[in-house]
């Protein structure tokens, strides 16, 4: 199926999950990414049970912060 | 070499000093020439913890900027924001939250009403100072 990540359009496997697509994607310190599907914010615990479907628009944001 | 043009600089102090003593922020945006990040775009996002000393920047404005880098073809280059009274450099909680080793991160410190811009580049607990210019346009 296709979906977009970050802008691009992908071809990946029926039934992949947004855990997954972490790992196929190479996301450095995915534990400190957010993840968006069709702009919906997504929690981290909802990774492994959310399943992507044809046409979803996947984003990766990075937490931006800190104090002085 | 990272390269600002001084009305983006102007934007940024504006904002700073107008959420002082709150800390401020937003992403800075533009093209890579070389070893040249060069910002052709500054965000003033919201800090969502409206603090005087701490930041966050709100991720669904972070979201949106991101979809306007794209429509304009533009490359994310890093972030920026103010310490009100304290220096132009990372702190230990900076450093601790800069997960993205590619971007430039920008402080502006308003310290003893004196404004100064650095820019960062973060690794770990490393932070190397870049090379910054503010151009006349």
């Amino acid at each position: 199926m296709n979906i977009t990540v970050a802008g691009v359009k992908k071809e990946v496997r029926d039934g992949i999950t947004v855990a997954q697509l972490i790992i196929d994607e190479k996301v450095e310190t995915p534990e400190y990414v957010t993840v968006t599907v069709n702009d919906e914010f997504l929690e981290n615990t909802q990774f492994e049970e959310t399943v992507l479907s044809e046409g979803d628009n996947i984003e990766f944001l990075y937490f931006m912060g800190g104090g002085q | 070499m990272i390269i600002l043009s001084k009305n983006d600089y102007e934007k940024i102090l504006a904002h700073a000093k107008n959420e002082a003593p709150v800390e401020a922020c937003g992403l800075i945006a533009g093209e890579i020439s070389g070893n040249d990040k060069i910002v052709k775009k500054v965000y003033i996002l919201t800090n969502t913890d409206h603090a005087e000393e701490h930041f966050t920047i709100d991720p669904k404005e972070q979201l949106s900027a991101i979809k306007d880098m794209r429509a304009n073809g533009l490359i994310p280059l890093g972030n920026w924001h103010s310490h009100p009274v304290s220096p132009s450099r990372p702190s230990d909680e900076d450093k601790r939250l800069a997960y993205d080793s590619s971007a430039s991160y920008l402080i502006l410190s308003l310290m003893n009403n004196e404004s100064v811009l650095n820019s960062f580049h973060i690794e770990g607990d490393k932070a190397e100072k870049e090379e910054l210019v503010i151009g006349q346009e």
